[in-house]
């Protein structure tokens, strides 16, 4: 039940975050979506499990305090507020966020799973995610909104995850947050050296490296 | 001491003496039979020893353009001569020496005897000797296989993987193997008479460099060591030529008919090449090769006849 | 299994001492290697005198099986040139390649580190370890050619070589894929498997990747480069042990088969007619001296395959006989042509660094100023020309004998093509090594640099002395190393005990008739040099020719001009001359070059026209980023609702 609701919200914040223009009040979404996703263990009912519990407090720690606090440093030192005419419209990125969660429901209702399983809900809220990360990623032209795209990414990673939590925790916790992290610092790097090197955040100057 | 060993040392014996002493006999032959064709008296059938025997008081002469390599070719001949001797059987007396696959050590101390004397030769640091070893080597590529796949039809057909078994094997003249036997030879005949550096391949006996390929690449030897290069010449020639004749020997019921036999047939092989020499001229040096290849397709043509 | 990790242990890390010593560090590293060749030659040796094969097993790994290092007696073979010629090359090198050069301290490091993954790769008796060994060694090989990386040449050759390399590694991937039934042990397959489609496959597969390592034609086009471009003592590694180990990938792929089919053995022989032949008809044709013999490596891995080809003849037509001379003359010119190789490599390295020029039209008359390298050059010739009583010979007799064998007691005609082509290729390789011994050493010098070239330092003509000896010593008496041999050769063969190879190949009649030779040879040279007191100094008469300079001499190119132009339709030579009319000519010039057929003449052109042609596909290519992840995310929903549907 709990964890219906909560699943919900998470589709709900995708399409908010698809549908926003101000950088800062994605990065707020995003970081809602993430801590709702922490907290999604609890909400199953696996709070019986030690570290599971553990889990859910350095997820919750990583997607609710640290990311955000990555986050604030480089929009402080970038200064941009705002995303520019993306290549497909807020308005249509948003029908295209409402399409795929259709498809991903579409496909998970074909997909062979058990009958009256608590895992319903799991798969298409995964898929939907995974495609919004994918359309933030494709349509928008800075460099900082596709970082969260790859954020929004990994978090339908991890909610698809979540299935297996119960039988392997510490495979699915540490491969995901690592990728995380792993993810945020390159991306970092990256955005660093965009504006040093081309001194604007705007990725259509990467395509001068093509062959 | 039984009766077959003492035998067998006889034989032994023979063999060793045949080798060391019948060669210098061949090239007289086959400059008597020359000089008589061509109408002359020509030097006499032993003129070779006294050649020799002149040559081994002389006083040698090097260049200051070659090492110690220039020796070792004429060393290399006449001790690769004779160790192939121990390996071929002289008529229908078998070799002192004689296991499976002697053949292939017989080519190839005749191959080490070329190269070292291509190697002496390009010692010396002059374009003759250069021409010379150039023309040797390339022919040569053309000789070995054809010598092969000769041995190859031979052991095919008399199931021996012996010179002593292929070259003596009895009944030859009258059996399936008679055709390809003959074409065997004949590739046999040609190898021979390039090997030996004879008209119609080379000349033996200008000293143009346009007409050379042998002579030139001893010019100059003196001494001592011109003398190895004249015996070991004269000693490939009854080398190779028993190969040649121990196939057409018929089998006699002595011993010393077999020697006998085998002596007279040398002999008359010298003198075969003698009207050879006398009856053609020398090819041009590009036909040279169209006449190996016919050597070539012959000794396949006897194999392939063979494994049919 | 000490010994051989103790050797395995002090190959690696012999080049790890010179990068901390400001001096003195090649010395280290040719002790440190020399060291542990001694101990890897005795653990060589226990297991070929009959010792159990020392194993290291590992405990069940994810792949399910275990087995890790097995060091039997095909291994044991392979590890005696795999850890003398480094050493030797080491030993060399330390002069050769002084502090002096800023690649040094690197080359020395990556020598060892290429030793070491060729130790492993000998015992690997697991697929994961071989290809990894396997791998090692590629790739720190592609670190060693690219020594000079700053001549564009030499990166030019380095990058051939590693396209190369990872191509036939990828084969090898998919043969031990396709393999995987068997389990990834090196079990023998099941009877019945060879035959099959997949079992075709299988063969096919292994023959690309391990033939592009072995420089099996027309896969052998990464060799002249590489080994032209590599420093001396590592082409004689390349060449000696590098492509030797494409031929241990086979040897095992063939002991695993039993029953191999008819056609097999059939291939191996063609394949090595044709690299043999067209390896030393190249190889004459070339006025580089490394690139010469490179070529010459190419040839002699064609003898290689015909004694492989017609073991594998054998045991399809069950000749146990056949099977063991084939299989033992392979193995056999295994260890001989790592041997005088690597001792000519190492000739060819002296020569090149005393004239500073790698063309041979550049040399001449080096045997008065550097008589021990002409010594020991002329060794290699006469043992890689395979003539008596020098360790070549033993090898091809052994081929040879076979294909008698062959050809006199089963139906086959495959072995009379063996016969042939190896006569041919012996006299083209006297043809070849006459002119190269001849033109480098001999006659007068044809350059400055050639006239004044010293003899090498002591650390350089040490190696190669050893190596001399040992043609010598396994050529004059094959005996020492027939148990050897036979055991070796056995279990390539797949017989269960090998049947007296020493009485089978008359080892014991070679080394009389050697050392007759020798004897008949040195008596005559007494002869000769005896009787009167004789006169030197004086020029070459010739006719009588009164101005002889060194440029009268014969070149390179004239002397192999015949065999060049008999075969220039296989050769395709470039020539470009005009030609000499009127009385008084004036100056003109000759200029011949034979490029590779398949590098510059298939592979290069073709490549061009693939890239022209795929150019089109650049459409795809336009560098915006979003583009690219939307290809990723078509991809994906693409194959969810294949999945799905």
């Amino acid at each position: 039940m709990l964890s219906d609701l909560l699943i919900a919200l998470i589709v709900l914040t995708n399409f908010t975050l698809v549908a926003t223009a101000r950088i800062d009040k994605m990065i707020q979404v995003a970081v809602i979506q993430g801590v709702l996703l922490g907290l999604l263990p609890l909400a199953m009912g696996l709070g019986r499990h030690p570290h599971i519990v553990l889990m859910v407090i350095a997820a919750v720690g990583v997607k609710g305090w640290l990311i955000p606090y990555l986050f604030r440093r480089a929009t402080r030192k970038i200064k941009i507020d705002r995303e520019l005419s993306p290549y497909v419209g807020f308005t249509a990125s948003l029908v295209l966020c409402a399409l795929g969660t259709g498809l991903a429901l579409l496909l998970a209702s074909n997909l062979p799973l058990a009958p009256g399983s608590q895992f319903k809900l799991f798969v298409p809220a995964s898929l939907s995610t995974l495609l919004t990360g994918f359309i933030l990623l494709i349509t928008r032209r800075k460099a900082l909104t596709q970082v969260v795209g790859y954020l929004v990414l990994e978090n339908g990673i991890y909610l698809f995850g979540l299935m297996l939590v119960e039988d392997m925790p510490m495979l699915v916790e540490t491969g995901i947050l690592l990728d995380l992290f792993v993810g945020i610092f390159v991306m970092g790097i990256v955005i660093n050296h965009i504006t040093v090197a081309f001194d604007s955040m705007d990725t259509r100057q990467l395509a001068e490296l093509k062959d | 001491m039984t009766d077959s060993t003492l035998v067998r040392s006889l034989h032994f014996l023979l063999h060793i003496l045949t080798a060391l002493l019948l060669p210098p006999l061949l090239p007289g032959l086959i400059n008597k039979v020359k000089a008589l064709v061509a109408g002359r008296q020509g030097p006499p059938v032993l003129q070779l020893y006294h050649d020799l025997a002149k040559l081994a008081r002389k006083r040698a002469v090097y260049s200051r353009t070659t090492t110690w390599v220039f020796l070792a070719g004429p060393v290399a001949v006449v001790a690769a001569g004779l160790t192939a001797s121990l390996l071929v059987p002289f008529g229908h007396s078998p070799s002192p020496v004689h296991f499976q696959g002697d053949m292939i050590l017989f080519a190839y101390l005749f191959g080490l005897a070329r190269f070292a004397t291509v190697v002496s030769a390009l010692d010396t640091g002059s374009s003759f000797e250069g021409m010379g070893a150039a023309r040797e080597v390339t022919f040569s590529v053309l000789t070995e296989p054809a010598l092969f796949l000769g041995f190859a039809a031979l052991a095919k057909a008399s199931g021996s993987l012996s010179l002593s078994g292929m070259l003596a094997s009895p009944g030859f003249a009258i059996s399936r193997a008679t055709g390809p036997l003959i074409l065997v030879l004949a590739g046999w005949m040609i190898v021979f008479l390039t090997e030996n550096s004879r008209i119609p391949v080379d000349d033996p006996n200008t000293h143009l460099e346009l007409t050379m390929i042998h002579e030139v690449m001893v010019l100059d030897h003196s001494g001592r060591p011109f003398a190895l290069v004249l015996y070991g010449a004269s000693l490939k020639l009854l080398v190779l030529g028993a190969l040649i004749v121990g196939p057409l020997l018929p089998r006699t019921s002595a011993p010393w008919l077999d020697w006998a036999g085998f002596y007279g047939a040398v002999g008359l092989l010298a003198v075969v090449v003698g009207l050879v020499e006398s009856a053609t001229a020398r090819f041009r040096l590009n036909r040279v090769p169209q006449f190996l290849v016919a050597g070539l397709l012959a000794t396949a043509f006897a194999f392939f006849l063979l494994q049919a | 299994m000490i010994l051989f990790g103790l050797a395995l242990a002090l190959v690696t890390l012999s080049g790890v001492p010179g990068l901390f010593m400001r001096a003195g560090g090649g010395r280290a590293s040719a002790w440190l290697l020399g060291l542990g060749a001694l101990a890897g030659l005795a653990a060589a040796a226990r297991v070929l005198c009959g010792g159990a094969p020392p194993a290291l097993a590992l405990l069940r790994t994810p792949l399910g099986t275990p087995g890790f290092l097995r060091l039997d007696p095909i291994g044991a073979f392979f590890l005696v040139p795999v850890l003398v010629l480094p050493a030797c090359g080491a030993w060399f090198g330390a002069g050769y390649w002084g502090d002096a050069h800023e690649s040094a301290r690197r080359l020395r490091l990556l020598l060892g580190v290429t030793t070491g993954f060729m130790a492993l790769l000998v015992a690997a008796s697991h697929a994961l370890t071989f290809l990894l060994a396997w791998e090692g060694m590629a790739v720190t090989a592609f670190f060693l050619v690219a020594a000079e990386d700053r001549d564009p040449e030499t990166q030019r050759a380095a990058w051939i070589y590693l396209v190369s390399t990872h191509s036939g590694t990828l084969c090898l991937f998919a043969a031990f894929g396709l393999l995987s039934g068997a389990g990834f042990l090196f079990l023998p397959v099941p009877p019945g498997l060879a035959a099959s489609p997949r079992g075709t496959a299988v063969f096919l597969l292994f023959l690309a990747g391990f033939g592009m390592k072995a420089g099996i034609f027309p896969l052998h086009f990464w060799l002249p480069p590489a080994h032209a471009a590599a420093p001396s003592h590592v082409s004689s590694m390349m060449s000696g042990v590098l492509i030797k180990m494409g031929i241990l990938g086979l040897v095992r792929a063939l002991c695993l088969v039993p029953d191999p089919p008819l056609w097999w053995g059939a291939l191996l022989v063609a394949l090595g007619a044709v690299s043999g032949i067209l390896g030393v008809a190249f190889a004459l044709a070339q006025h580089d001296l490394k690139r010469l013999l490179a070529y010459h490596s190419i040839e002699n891995i064609g003898i290689i395959l015909l004694g492989l080809g017609l073991g594998t003849l054998g045991k399809s037509t069950g000749h146990p006989e056949l099977q063991l001379l084939g299989f033992a003359g392979a193995l056999l010119h295994v260890l001989n042509h790592s041997l005088f190789k690597g001792l000519l490599f190492l000739g060819a390295g002296s020569v090149v660094q005393a004239t500073g020029s790698r063309d041979l039209e550049r040399m001449g008359g080096l045997a008065r100023s550097m008589p021990v390298t002409a010594g020991v050059f002329l060794a290699g010739s006469w043992a890689i020309c395979g003539l008596p009583p020098l360790n070549g010979f033993v090898s091809e007799w052994l081929i040879y004998l076979a294909a008698f064998r062959g050809l006199a007691f089963t139906h086959s005609s495959w072995p009379v093509l063996a016969l042939a082509a190896l006569a041919v290729i012996g006299a083209l390789a006297a043809a070849c090594f006459a002119k190269v011994f001849g033109v480098v050493f001999l006659g007068e010098p044809r350059s400055p640099e050639a006239a004044a070239a010293v003899e090498r330092p002591r650390s350089m003509r040490a190696p190669m002395l050893v190596l001399a000896g040992a043609c010598l010593a396994i050529g004059a008496v094959p005996v020492a190393v027939g148990p050897a041999l036979a055991r070796a050769a056995g279990a390539a063969a797949g017989l269960p005990a090998p049947a007296g190879l020493g009485a089978l190949a008359h080892f014991g009649i070679l080394t009389a008739a050697a050392l007759a030779l020798l004897a008949a040879a040195g008596l005559l040279w007494a002869w000769a040099r005896g009787g009167a007191a004789p006169r030197a100094g004086l020029p070459t008469w010739d006719c009588g020719y009164a101005a002889a300079s060194p440029r009268i001499q014969y070149t390179a190119s004239s002397f192999a001009d015949g065999l060049v132009s008999a075969m220039r339709f296989v050769l395709w030579p470039q020539v470009r001359w005009r030609r000499v009319r009127g009385l008084f000519p004036a100056q003109r010039a000759y200029r011949s070059h034979v490029p590779d057929l398949v590098l510059d003449r298939v592979a290069e052109p073709g490549l061009g026209l693939a890239a022209r042609g795929l150019a089109v596909l650049h459409f795809f290519q336009s560098g915006q980023l979003p583009l690219y992840l939307l290809y990723i995310l078509i991809t994906l929903v693409a194959l969810l609702v294949w999945m799905v549907a």
